[in-house]
Order: structure tokens, then C-alpha cells, then sequence
């Protein structure tokens, strides 16, 4: 190997990198705030890149179908509930956010989805589609059963994730897709070949990790959802409900999921099915920070992209195999150096 | 007058054991009514309870309402705020944030007066105004106290309740808070508050009530109480013989 290929394979793995790293923020931030493994975060990196596909090829793309039969299904289960506590109050409110926007938004995706809008509003509107999948999930799956056990949410994991890998199945196709890049340009770098695709990559996982920050130590929601991950009841007492808490993670690790597809669907052919290995690799990162620590777990994510490109050089028929191996000395590492912590213990 | 808050027959249950068992209680507006009882009484069931952090039977009526089935968040919004027994504090986020986060539901509704209550809260207790970038967590106990009622100060309660806000507490330390207790009903607060020293908590009190194993056993105007033989002999003890 020479310093070329040592070079394009760090640049290969930092482009990975940044997405897992992502990905991995997203896993400590919904962990932290509900106590949910979130292993459908990989279905949403599918769902954002094959509706922005599906948007290039000028088609409607199943995800819009699939908004409004879920927004309906949250729609019946709020409905019962506002009628059963006597909230009449409410019902307008449901109607419109779980039942008129989806609807709107199904009706803007038909219409503008022939038309070929440029490329930014093309992932704006698949952003749109996607993205309130995720408080929907919440609602639907996990804020029935928010106080059980981490296991319990666990098991409902597993079962969201074949749920919406099945769903892709369905509204997508078992075809694999592949989008143009957003920029065709190439720099030279002494003997280095930069992508424009892979810069906007990194300068985009970048952005959102700063404004993600931003987010949390300077607006009162992002305090809020610091406040309910160290303390629930005390976050209760100053009034954050836990379900708002809960719908706004997910919101955030919806967006973080759909935009990572929409950046990695120039770089690899995606299948309905392809989330779920991209998620597990920031969840390896994410283990490495023990699923509470952000940095450490953006940490762990880039070393598992620079793992991955070395070990696709010299081995790529182990690749998966020598990534996921890392997690045995992770997690070895981690039961020496860390104290067990009671899950009751509050 | 009706009362600003209004409990009947509540029953609060931990599985099939009942903590508290018929009480009844009444809280007028302005006043401060204390609850005073032995340890395991179910003093704080009842306080969580009337809050919405435990499920309750009866009826619990607020300002006029019953909210015996509103959640625990919208009575912060509608000015109930309790602050609980283990305090629950950010540990992890500074004393301002503490702060911010007591104002949540009115950052929620744009309240503009916020900066004003920082003022406030910051007069009312200079020694958080200097540790105001330190975390909560490493705050010393009375300081943590003081942080505890001060973010419930944020949240402008119409209704504060208070679960043994001296507890742990130096002397000098629990006439401060106190103080800050009195002065409060003069701002409009109406004061809920338990108490183990029941001889501070009568003597602020407007109204108190004798909880014991679960049930209301004697109730009055906290001057009849102070001077009740029964409450004498059991919470003021032999102190309370000697004439001030
Ligand atoms: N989480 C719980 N599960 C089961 N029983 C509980 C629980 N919390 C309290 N209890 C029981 O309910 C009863 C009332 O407890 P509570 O904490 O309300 O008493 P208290 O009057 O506040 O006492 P203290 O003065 O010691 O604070 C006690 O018998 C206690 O053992
Ligand atoms: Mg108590």
C-alpha cells in the first residue's frame, strides 16, 4: 500500500465516518432522553435516501402514502384517548397535525414529484415526508409502554424495525437506488483526489453536529431534553412531559437519519434493507461511548468508518465481519473501566 | 369563599397498600396551610398526588376545576409546582439553567416577564447569583434547597408546595427559608406545606391539618394546633413546655 491508497482510503473513511457519527448521536440522544435502543434509525436512513430516489425519477414516492396511513392510525389512537379524558379541546388539533398535514403533504408530493424540482427542494420535501415518521413511531410504539424496562423497549425496537423494513419493502421495491451526486467537482490535493460528494458530506454531518449543539446548550427545548436524560421527575415538576420529550428525540433522530440517506445515496446503492447495517455501525460508535457520552460516541463512529475502508482494501469479503468484531474489545474494555449502574437507581 | 384548592375523599395507593386514605384539605387563597406528621405518614404520597405524580382516587379541586385527571405538566402550567422531598435537581446543568428550566411552560407561552423573576429570584437568594455558572450538582445542601424553591419560584406557582424544605438544614440556614416562606404569601403565593419541624411550620402557618398513617386526624387554625395537648405531646415535644 502506498501513501495514495492510505490517503484515498482515511478520506473514504472519514466520509462514512461523519454519517455514522450522526448516526451515533442520534442513538445516545434518543437513549438518553427515553431510554429506547433505537435500532430502526437505519430505516430511516433508507426511507430518506429512496424517497430523495424516488423524487429524482420524477415519481411519488411511496413514503408519502405511507405518512398518511400512519398519521391516520395516530390519529384513531389519540382520538380515543382525547374522547376517553373528556378533551374535546383537542380533537381539532389532532386532526389537523396527524391527518390534514399528511394529507397535504401527499397531495404537494404528487404534484411536485413530476415536476423535477431542483435538487434542494427535492430533499427539503423528502425531508418533510420522512421526518414526522419519527414522533409518529414514538407515539404509536413507544409512549404506550415509556416506563418499561430498557428490554422491553428494546423488544419493541426489533419489532419497529421489521415493521419498517417490511413497510419499505412494500412502498419501495426490492430495487436498490443510487442518486446522482450533489457535485461533480474534483480537487487535487498533492496526490490526494477529493470529491465534491464526500466534502459535502463531511461540512454537512459538521454543520448538523454544531447546530445540534447549539441547540442544546442555548434553546429551552434542547435544556428540556437535557433535563428529562439526567433527571425524568424532575423534568416532569418544571412541566417537560415525557412524551413531548420523547416526540421531540425522535423528531431530531428521524432528521438526522433521513438527511444521513439523503447524503449517502450518491455514495452507495441503497436497498429498503440497507439501513439497518448503516445503523448498526454508529451504534457500535455509540456503544463505545457507553451510549451516554456524544463525543466518544462521534469518536468511536469515525473510527469505525476508517476501520471499515482499510479492512475493504485488505479483506473486503470480512469487512462487516472485522467492524463488528471491534465491538468485543469495546464492550470488554468498557465492563473493566466502568462501574455497573442499577437501571432502577434514579 | 371557595378555596383555591379543594381535595375530597383522596385515596392514594402504592399496589394494593393504601398510603393515604380519605383525606380531605383545604388551601384559601393567600393563606399558607401546613400538613404535619410522624414519618411514613404519607405526607409526601399526598403532596405527589395533588401534583398528578401519582394516580389518586378522589376529586382534587383546583381554582374552581376539578383536575383530579389532568396530567402532572399542565398543573405546572396552570400554577401548581411542588417542590419534592429529594429536591430533583439538574445535577448536571448549572444553576441558571436550573433557573430556566423552572420557567419552561412560560418560555412555551412567550412570557416576556421572565428576565424580571431572574432579578428577582437572584435578590432573593444572592448566594445562587454567584454559583449561577456552577453545576447543580455541586452545590452544598442548603444551597441546593435554595435552588430547589427558587426554580419553583420561576414557574410564578400560584399554589407552592413545599415537601420538608427544612429537612437536613443548619438552624440559620431554616429561618432564611422560612423567612423567604412568609414573605412569598405576601407576594399572593398560596403555601402548601409539609414539615417535620412542626414547630416552625405553626408558626407560619395560617392553617394545619395532622396526618397519621394515611388519614387527617385533627385539623385547625395553626394557633388552636401549636397549643393542642396531643399535638404538643407528639410533635412539638417537651421544647414546647417551656413559655418563649
Ligand atoms: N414507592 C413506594 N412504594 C411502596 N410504598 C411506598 C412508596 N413510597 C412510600 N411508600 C409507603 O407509603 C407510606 C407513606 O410514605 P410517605 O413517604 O408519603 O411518608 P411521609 O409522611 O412523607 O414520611 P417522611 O416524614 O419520612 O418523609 C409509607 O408507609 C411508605 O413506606
Ligand atoms: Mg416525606
Amino acid at each position: 500500500m502506498n501513501a495514495e491508497i492510505a490517503l484515498f482510503l482515511i478520506q473514504d473513511g472519514f466520509t462514512n465516518g461523519a454519517i455514522y457519527a450522526l448516526l451515533a448521536l442520534a442513538l445516545v440522544l434518543v437513549f438518553a432522553v427515553t431510554r429506547v435502543i433505537f435500532i430502526p434509525q437505519g430505516e430511516f436512513v433508507a426511507y430518506g435516501a429512496l424517497t430523495l430516489a424516488s423524487l429524482q425519477l420524477g415519481k411519488l414516492p411511496g413514503t408519502a402514502w405511507l405518512l398518511l396511513g400512519v398519521g391516520l392510525a395516530v390519529a384513531a389512537l389519540e382520538l380515543t384517548q382525547a374522547l376517553r379524558l373528556g378533551a374535546a379541546q383537542r380533537i381539532p388539533a389532532i386532526i389537523f397535525n396527524y391527518i390534514v398535514l399528511p394529507a397535504a403533504l401527499l397531495g404537494l408530493a404528487w404534484w411536485a414529484a413530476p415536476q423535477k424540482p431542483a435538487l434542494t427542494l427535492q430533499i427539503l420535501l423528502a425531508l418533510f415526508l420522512v421526518v414526522p415518521l419519527g414522533p409518529m413511531v414514538y407515539r404509536l410504539a413507544y409512549q404506550p409502554l415509556a416506563s418499561a424496562s430498557v428490554l422491553v423497549l428494546l423488544i419493541i425496537s426489533v419489532a419497529v424495525h421489521f415493521a419498517m423494513t417490511g413497510l419499505g419493502l412494500v412502498f419501495f421495491g426490492a430495487e436498490g437506488s443510487r442518486t446522482p451526486p450533489f457535485s461533480d467537482a474534483q480537487w487535487k490535493l498533492g496526490v490526494l483526489t477529493v470529491s465534491g460528494q464526500s466534502l459535502w458530506v463531511m461540512g454537512a454531518s459538521l454543520a448538523l453536529i454544531v447546530a445540534l449543539l447549539l441547540f442544546f446548550e442555548h434553546t429551552i427545548y434542547g435544556k428540556a431534553l437535557r433535563a428529562t436524560a439526567i433527571n425524568r421527575v424532575g423534568a416532569r415538576l418544571v412541566g417537560v412531559s415525557p412524551a413531548m420529550a420523547g416526540k421531540l428525540s425522535f423528531t431530531l433522530a428521524a432528521l438526522i437519519g433521513a438527511l444521513s440517506g439523503v447524503l449517502i445515496a450518491p455514495i452507495t446503492t441503497i436497498y429498503y434493507d440497507s439501513g439497518f447495517l448503516v445503523g448498526l455501525k454508529g451504534f457500535v460508535g455509540a456503544i463505545m461511548g457507553g451510549l451516554v457520552s456524544y463525543p466518544l460516541a462521534a469518536a468511536g463512529a469515525l473510527l469505525v468508518g476508517i476501520l471499515e475502508a482499510y479492512a475493504s482494501f485488505w479483506a473486503s469479503a470480512y469487512k462487516e465481519v472485522i467492524v463488528f468484531t471491534l465491538i468485543i474489545p469495546v464492550l470488554l474494555w468498557r465492563s473493566l473501566t466502568t462501574h455497573h449502574i442499577e437501571e432502577d437507581e434514579e | 369563599m371557595s378555596a383555591l384548592l379543594e381535595v375530597r375523599g383522596l385515596c392514594v395507593a402504592y399496589g394494593k397498600v393504601e398510603a393515604v386514605h380519605q383525606a380531605a384539605l383545604r388551601v384559601e387563597e393567600g393563606r399558607i396551610v401546613t400538613v404535619i406528621g410522624p414519618n411514613g405518614a404519607g405526607k409526601t404520597t399526598l403532596l405527589a398526588a395533588l401534583m398528578g405524580m401519582l394516580p389518586a382516587r378522589g376529586s382534587i379541586g383546583y381554582a374552581g376545576e376539578d383536575i383530579t385527571r389532568v396530567e402532572a405538566e399542565q398543573r405546572v402550567s396552570r400554577g401548581l409546582c411542588l417542590v419534592p422531598e429529594r429536591r430533583e435537581l439538574f445535577a448536571a446543568m448549572t444553576v441558571e439553567d436550573n433557573l430556566v428550566l423552572g420557567a419552561f411552560h412560560r418560555y412555551r407561552k412567550r412570557d416576556k416577564t421572565i428576565a424580571a423573576d431572574f432579578a428577582q429570584v437572584y435578590q432573593l437568594f444572592p448566594r445562587l447569583k454567584e454559583r449561577r455558572r456552577q453545576l447543580a450538582g455541586t452545590l452544598s445542601g442548603g444551597e441546593r434547597q435554595m435552588l430547589a424553591l427558587a426554580r419553583a419560584l420561576m414557574s410564578r406557582p400560584r399554589l407552592l408546595m413545599l415537601d420538608e424544605p427544612s429537612l437536613g438544614l443548619a438552624p440559620l440556614i431554616v429561618r432564611d427559608i422560612f423567612r423567604v416562606i412568609a414573605g412569598l404569601r405576601d407576594t399572593g403565593v398560596s403555601i402548601l406545606l409539609v414539615e417535620q419541624n412542626a414547630r416552625a411550620a405553626l408558626q407560619v402557618a395560617d392553617y394545619g391539618y395532622v396526618l397519621e398513617t394515611g388519614e387527617i386526624v385533627l385539623e385547625g387554625p395553626s394557633g388552636d394546633l401549636a397549643s393542642d395537648a396531643r399535638v404538643i405531646e407528639s410533635y412539638l415535644g417537651l421544647v414546647s413546655g417551656n413559655p418563649d
